[in-house]
């Protein structure tokens, strides 16, 4: 912050309302991995004692193993595919000029206003007129349609912050397109496609309206957790939620490792200037 | 290795002429194409089959106004709509305002480091399983759960908050509080800090900075913040059902039931169409707003 900056309201007021936020974010996370090693069915504050029975349970459940799997596999090729695809757009936006560039613009972010249910809905009638309704790849498909918006918004935003006559500089000076962009673009954008990819992975690895009605009888891990949502009260939700956030929240703490070094110089003379 | 008085050999050689004209393609080609593939067709298909007719339990190619008819004569259609539709853009206020002292924080109290890390922070409950944190709010909410217990230790009565608007809120904020951290941070921390310094220097008040400077500028993305905690809880329907109970029938409620209960595509289709209709609207005038030339 600049530090001459005066706030309107004593820091105490900016930093409780930080504090509310990050209450309302993590009370459903950490009761979920409390009530994951509780010995009772129902989850109170009153426990009589703490168990791993849960995860016995969950981890010894082939149908959620499976489940897993499916789940990793589809986030996986979406995030690549995705990013793949956002960072094109997003380079393509910035650099070149050409015919229909604000119709293609307007279509990339339309995907994510659309309601899931009525693009789960869609995509279900289209899958099973082309035929491949309830496979992985169905999934996929329908999964970097909402993602890739996401990727092509976070390039678009790190892009945004680079100087377009470098590129053009460099090219003036006989560099070819490909070398202008591996040496000056990309270098300046790997922390958004880091960024990028970890944000398309979460999209997919959390959705479930899709996955439920594409997927067929591969169910993911949300689309398992819905369908246990609609039974009754059961305790290994808790464990498959403990579960799921310890991987993310690893892999979120490595990619900020990452891109705590890529942006810590560009970051701070941003601010010191 | 490090030869610094190579010349720039580069500079004479011709590329070939195809990959000049290709290169560009390359790169603008690939999302529209798959967007077109799998997003424009789909919903193109969606649009047709609301002209369709169900036979015999079986969809049929058709071009009937029926279900357009029998779905906008529905009451409780219009009761749904605006239902979901003020219910959600509730939320979206009430959410936007609740985050904005938060993005505040991390984007002028927070030292750049610590943004970071903060961000990283708020974006970590989007990766996990959505699903997992409303059941978790309903273990807060039920009656002789974790609130009810504590106020209950306090004296209160300690009902049960579930079925309740608050309830409803709740579901909304853990889905869209993420996102519009986000939104709002970035805005505000890309603010340029020339202008913050120059108010300041020539005697702007805090106040005046927060409402002429800083609020203005990070405009667009402010109002993008809402647009999305606006369509994120219009779309929603997991918290109507399992948080609110049966006390809010909302749109995507009622476009599975169509399907799942009564293989009704065609009138499902309407019901989507309207929803679309809706929203494109919406996000229309809303991004009119936030880009619209001050003066």
């Amino acid at each position: 912050m600049p530090p001459h900056l005066k706030h309107a309201l004593p820091i105490a007021f900016w930093v409780a309302g930080l504090a509310l936020v990050f209450i309302l974010l993590y009370a459903p996370i950490l009761s979920a991995v409390l009530f994951s090693f509780s010995a009772d069915r129902f989850p109170s504050l009153s426990m009589s004692g703490f168990s791993t029975q849960w995860y016995a349970q969950v981890l010894t459940d082939r149908a959620m193993l499976e489940a897993l799997w499916n789940s990793l596999t589809v986030a996986g090729f979406t995030a690549l595919i995705a990013t793949a695809l956002g960072f094109a757009a997003a380079y393509a936006d910035y650099r070149f000029r050409f015919f229909g560039q604000k119709a293609v613009l307007a279509l990339a972010l339309l995907p994510p206003t659309v309601p899931l249910v009525i693009l789960g809905l869609a995509m279900l009638a289209f899958f099973s007129r082309i035929g491949i309704a309830g496979t992985l790849a169905a999934v996929v498909a329908a999964h970097v349609v909402i993602a890739a918006p996401f990727a092509m918004a976070v390039c678009r935003l790190r892009l945004a912050q680079l100087d377009r006559t470098l590129e053009t500089a460099a090219q003036n000076l006989g560099a070819p397109p490909h070398s202008a962009l591996g040496r000056i673009v990309l270098p300046h954008t790997v922390p958004a496609i880091l960024a990028a990819f970890l944000i398309t992975f979460a999209v997919s690895f959390d959705e479930y309206v899709i996955s439920w009605f594409t997927g067929g009888l591969n169910q993911t891990i949300p689309v398992a957790v819905l369908t246990t949502l609609q039974g009754q009260v059961d305790p290994t939700i808790h464990v498959i939620g403990t579960l799921s956030f310890t991987v993310t929240l690893t892999l979120v703490l490595i990619a900020l490792a990452v891109v705590l070094r890529q942006s810590g110089g560009a970051m701070s003379k941003e601010e010191t200037s | 290795m490090n030869s610094p008085a190579l010349p720039a050999r580069t500079s004479g050689r011709r590329l070939p002429f195809l990959f000049r004209r290709t290169w560009p393609a390359l790169w603008i080609l690939p999302m529209p194409v798959w967007l077109l593939l799998f997003f424009a067709v789909p919903l193109g298909l969606l649009v047709a089959i609301s002209f369709w007719s169900v036979v015999n339990y079986r969809l049929t190619p058709d071009a009937t106004l029926a279900a357009w008819r029998h779905v906008l004569g529905l009451d409780f259609l219009w009761a749904s709509f605006w239902r979901s539709y003020g219910l959600s853009m509730a939320s979206a206020v009430v959410i936007s305002l609740l985050a904005f002292p938060a993005s505040y924080a991390m984007a002028f109290v927070a030292a750049p480091r610590q943004r970071l890390i903060l961000l990283g922070l708020a974006i970590a409950p989007f990766f996990t399983s959505y699903l997992v944190r409303i059941y978790s709010w309903q273990v807060f909410l039920t009656e002789g759960g974790v609130i009810s217990s504590i106020v209950q230790a306090f004296g209160g009565k300690g009902d049960s908050l579930l079925n309740t608007y608050f309830a409803l809120f709740l579901g909304h904020a853990t889905l869209a509080l993420p996102v519009v951290l986000i939104l709002q941070t970035i805005a505000l921390a890309n603010v340029d800090r020339t202008g913050i310094s120059a108010a300041a220097n020539l005697g702007a008040r805090p106040r005046a900075i927060l409402f002429r400077v800083i609020l203005p500028a990070a405009r667009p993305g402010l109002t993008l913040g809402l647009l999305f905690a606006f369509l994120l809880s219009y779309a929603e329907f997991v918290s109507a059902s399992y948080l609110g109970g049966g006390a809010f029938q909302t749109l995507p409620i009622l476009v599975t039931d169509l399907v799942r209960a009564g293989q009704q595509w065609p009138r499902a289709a309407v019901v989507s169409l309207l929803m679309i209709a809706s929203l494109l609207v919406t996000a229309f005038v809303t991004v009119l707003w936030a880009y619209r030339e001050k003066g």
